[in-house]
């Protein structure tokens, strides 16, 4: 976040702050999103997991209320699969901008009985139920995510605002319609509304945002050398989840990660770079979305998201 | 940098609308080789020997199941010359809820014809949606023209006979152009094809990558609906109090005079900030905090326009509804309306027409307004709002309306008159002025 004043108000009519392009018009539809909730929504909370989409959609929010703080705390559901750069890069955040952030973690559940460790030892799919206990513990009636259309065809259907039933569920058949810029916030008491800023955002436009404001990353998104070893096609590293099996090598590699994830199940890409413009110039090059790159789970059918966010997952 | 292009596509179901999305992805090499490949290991599944491309963007599983579109897919693509977000809308009757979805920010839609069938009643409905959004240009596209061997006069028959429906509908001649495509074969769209000698015109891409966007009039009068106060009362910041929100329509300056609606109130803009610094200038688009020379009782909901030419505040508003739901709507219902950054509380006093989007004719005080219809109504509604009529200021023009009960978007709502039939109670004039804005 860098929000530093220039001193002198642009010349009236220079053109230059009156014509938009096509950041600044995704920034200014982001924050017109984030008032509208602010403005009709009585808990909002932000899904924060210090990975590169909430940490934009973090900084819009600090964008859209300035100079008042954000109004609504932070949500990281925590795997317990951690890499600890971001940890320390989520913690850091907090305490810059004085939030306030609710941890709900996969592992309290397990602890309790609430949820059963998978046999595969993966916990994205665990973190549905906290998510959605969570909310209903405090009572959040938006939930800010950092999706966008283009991750994904499921994805590439939802609303701004999106319903979810007492149960958390997407119901894609109920739909609203969703017109102009007019957001139909209304639900019943047990139900929330998923909102997503960065719906018409791609991929792209979110690095190059990074880029433009200087929107500071954890440095796993960097280039890196980091001990790894393939499985599945994938890069992953050694952590709490586990390590390499019997006849899985462990590499010294220069790698950085696309997504911040469970990290028994992202995978790191080999990668020398080591600056924003460096990681724009490899995401232009690219040939693989970045979940099917980089994420084990949204391989296993054909309708996995879907059947994912039915159930409430982000 | 290049410009930005938002487009929806529109037609009856199976005419091809999600095939042609798909080759506009796969043509444009937008395409990522891992999403080709779950394609085409689903497409082998089918026991299809080609991919089939309408599965790039039928992203729901009983999409999939049922081989049809439910819900609108946003897309986005790019080539040298412009980027693109695509909405592509589906073809059944039940979800043209979704279709309404899909145009309603759109500067180009793309209606699809099988050209075996010609223009049907959906082509029809979809038309008058497209027309009554305002969506300013049309193309026309007749598909599968490779079932009718490239046969030119099977084109100008449908061609001839669409145009003079959309020039009805208020659409100047210029503004609607049909190509004769392929989405399958891949026919003049992204290239112009050797099976159609004689079409001269362009393909759809090199259209879509050269018309002319046109920009938010720079003389709108200003319009800024508040969204929220802006009050930090920090040290830093003891007595600021901005108020938020996304430009509507034309620009504001530091000095100008404006008005907030509706109680009315005069004041001065003194200043226009943002988190990156203080703007001499914003315009239509832009999220801003406006700070003004008085301490007024400003909330959110109220509208702050520029003195000189603020709408009049209204407790009756005359409006074209798009009807959205299941159930009907009948004059005496009680429903909430939602306009800008306010929800108020609303009675449907009369249904004054509806329009015959078949005919493009008016039918005078129906019983009610059911599932799709386009209407005419009279609302009253709680507090007067400071509305303008959509064919003038889109943003400050339209409404939604709310069930009170489930909390549902009943209808799309634009103040003012969406068709010439529906104003004057005589069948549509067909002299293309009047609908388009
Ligand atoms: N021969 C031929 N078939 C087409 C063409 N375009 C689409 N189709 C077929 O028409 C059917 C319906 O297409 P689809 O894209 O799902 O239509 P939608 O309902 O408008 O989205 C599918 O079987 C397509 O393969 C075309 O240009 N030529
Ligand atoms: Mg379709």
């Amino acid at each position: 976040m860098t929000a530093e004043h220039t001193a002198e108000p642009v010349a009236p009519g220079s053109g230059q702050d009156a014509a938009i392009d096509n950041l600044a018009a995704l920034e200014s539809e982001a924050i017109h999103i984030f008032r509208e909730v602010a403005g009709e929504f009585d808990r909002p909370v932000i899904l924060f997991s210090g990975g590169k989409d909430s940490t934009v959609l973090l900084h819009l929010a600090i964008k859209a209320f300035w100079p008042a703080p954000v109004p609504f705390p932070l949500l990281h559901v925590d795997t317990g699969h951690n890499f600890d750069e971001v940890i320390e890069f989520r913690d850091r955040v907090v305490e810059k901008y004085g939030l306030r952030l609710v941890v709900a973690k996969v592992q309290d559940w397990i602890d309790d009985g609430r949820l059963t460790e998978r046999p595969d030892g993966t916990r994205n799919p665990l973190q549905t139920t906290p998510l959605l206990d969570t909310i209903g513990e405090h009572g959040f009636d938006a939930v800010f995510g950092g999706g966008r259309r283009d991750e994904e065809r499921a994805r590439a259907k939802e609303r701004i605002f999106s319903l979810r039933n007492a149960f958390g569920q997407w119901e894609p058949r109920r739909q609203r319609a969703e017109l102009w810029n007019l957001y139909n916030g209304r639900h019943r008491p047990g139900e929330h509304v998923r909102v997503f800023p960065l719906s018409n955002w791609t991929e792209f436009d979110v690095w190059n945002y990074i880029a433009r404001e200087k929107v500071e990353l954890p440095s796993i998104y960097f280039a890196h050398q980091r001990d790894v070893y393939l499985r599945d096609g994938m890069w992953l590293t050694e952590g709490p989840w586990g390590g390499p099996r019997d006849g899985e090598d462990v590499h010294t590699r220069t790698v950085r990660y696309r997504t911040v994830g469970d990290g028994s199940c992202t995978g790191a890409v080999e990668s020398t770079a080591t600056t924003i413009e460096e990681v724009i110039a490899e995401v232009q090059a690219s040939r693989l979305t970045e979940r099917g790159a980089t994420r084990a789970d949204d391989r296993m059918s054909e309708a996995a998201m879907e059947d994912r966010k039915r159930e409430g997952y982000f | 940098m290049s410009s930005l292009l938002r487009l929806a596509t529109a037609g009856s179901v199976d005419d091809g609308k999600s095939t042609l999305v798909g080759r506009l992805l796969y043509d444009t090499k937008s395409v990522l080789a891992d999403q080709l490949d779950a394609v085409t290991r689903a497409s082998v599944d089918r026991g299809l020997d080609t991919p089939d491309l309408s599965l790039l963007v039928d992203g729901l599983r009983s999409e999939r199941e049922q081989g049809i579109t439910i819900d609108v897919a946003y897309r986005y693509f790019a080539t040298p010359q412009r980027s693109f977000v695509l909405a592509d809308t589906p073809g059944h009757v039940q979800y043209t809820r979704n279709t309404v979805t899909g145009a309603s920010t759109a500067q180009l839609a793309v209606l699809l014809v099988d050209a075996r069938n010609g223009v049907l009643e959906q082509t029809r409905r979809h038309a008058a949606v497209l027309a009554m959004l305002g969506v300013p240009r049309l193309v026309l596209a007749v598909n599968k023209i490779d079932l009718v061997d490239y046969d030119e006069s099977t084109f100008e028959v449908i061609a001839k006979e669409f145009t003079d429906h959309a020039v009805s509908l208020g659409y100047p001649v210029g503004e609607v152009l049909s190509i004769p495509i392929s989405a399958l074969q891949g026919d003049n769209v992204v290239t112009r094809s050797e099976n159609t000698p004689w079409y001269t015109g362009p393909a759809l891409l090199e259209h879509l990558e050269t018309v002319p966007v046109a920009p938010d009039p720079h003389d709108a009068p200003f319009r800024l609906p508040v969204q929220y106060v802006i009050r930090p009362r920090t040290a830093d910041y003891p007595d600021y109090r901005g108020y938020a929100g996304q430009i509507a329509s034309g620009t504001v300056r530091p000095g100008d005079e404006v008005v907030v609606l509706p109680q009315g109130l005069r004041s001065t803009v003194t200043g226009i900030d943002t988190a990156d610094g203080p703007l001499g200038e914003a315009g239509s688009g832009n999220s801003v905090t406006v700070l003004l020379d008085d301490d007024l009782d400003i909330a959110r909901g109220d509208l702050i326009a520029s003195a000189g030419s603020a709408p009049e505040p209204t407790d009756e508003l005359s409006a074209t509804v798009c009807w959205l739901a299941n159930s009907a709507l009948r004059a005496g219902s009680r429903v909430l309306l939602k306009h800008g950054a306010k929800t108020v509380q609303a009675f449907v006093e009369e249904i004054v027409a509806r329009f015959d989007e078949q005919q493009l004719r008016a039918v005078q005080a129906p019983e009610s307004l059911e599932l799709n219809h386009i209407g005419q109504v009279r609302l009253r509604t709680s507090e007067p709002l400071p509305a303008d009529d959509y064919r003038t200021s889109p943003r400050t023009g339209s409404f939604l309306i709310i069930d009170p009960k489930d909390g549902d978007t009943l209808a799309a709502g634009l103040v003012g008159v969406g068709f010439p039939a529906l104003g004057d109670g005589q069948a549509a004039s067909t002299d293309g002025q009047g609908a388009t804005g």
